[in-house]
């Protein structure tokens, strides 16, 4: 089963109750298919780069699951029917997409380098320290 | 006076105008900077996957009007400028990058 990467832009005119509503009804419906959720992640409202829909700031919401390919055609399905989002975008992830996520959600992106001079640094005081 | 041998003899120096001189002199001293060899980003700091939702880090390969940079400027390898055009386009479609843009930068 591969790894599916999905992001939606609700209208800003949405209260937070119906957002979440909205979430947990695409939640439940990638739950009932078989798959599982391995993160979500809710940007919450942002600033568009170009209006859409007459509509200048969006609530950005990501979920990330792994589940069978025939759930995504129903999803897109129902984002299209849904009136409150703007756009949506679902990605599958290859290996190295995976890889990268993971190493996300344990804070490890970002600058290699300045990590590895991070270690230096912690390195030095506690060999002076000895 | 001709040379028929067919040892190599090296070729006589050519007389300037001015009589002797063995280097070629100039007014000002140009500059001999050698440009920096470019190189592709990804490859050398093994960046393997490249994350359209990273608005800032794309901006990298924009121009001040929101269109892609081509290879020739920078550097990219083509298998990794592919990836990053392919997440540039998938930024625009989320509103996270402009189609369109005028004074990006």
């Amino acid at each position: 089963m591969p790894n599916y990467e999905t992001v939606i832009i609700f209208s800003p005119l949405l209260a937070e109750d119906d957002v979440k509503r909205e979430i947990s009804k695409f939640t439940k419906m990638v739950t009932d298919a078989g798959s599982t959720i391995v993160e979500e992640r809710t940007w919450g409202l942002r600033q568009l780069a170009f209006p859409i829909q007459g509509k200048s700031n969006g609530i950005y919401y990501i979920m990330e699951f792994a589940g069978p390919t025939t759930v995504i055609s129903k999803l897109e399905l129902e984002y299209k029917r849904d009136e409150n989002i703007l756009r949506f975008l679902t990605v599958k992830l290859d290996k190295y997409g995976m890889d990268y996520n993971d190493r996300r959600r344990k804070g490890l992106v970002g600058k290699k380098k300045e990590t590895k001079d991070e270690k230096e640094l912690n390195n030095i005081p506690a060999e002076a320290q000895a | 006076m001709k040379k028929n041998s067919t040892t190599y003899q090296p070729k006589p120096k050519r007389r300037t105008m001015g009589g002797g001189n063995k280097e070629i002199k100039y007014l000002t001293a140009p500059k001999i900077v050698k440009r920096q060899k470019k190189y592709c980003r990804f490859k050398k700091s093994g960046i393997k996957y490249i994350d359209y939702k990273e608005t800032e880090f794309l901006m990298k390969f924009v121009n001040e009007q929101g269109k892609l940079l081509p290879r020739r400027l920078t550097g990219n390898s083509l298998k990794y400028q592919r990836k990053v055009a392919e997440a540039i386009k998938r930024a625009r479609q989320l509103a996270l990058l402009p189609y369109v843009a005028d004074l990006l930068k």
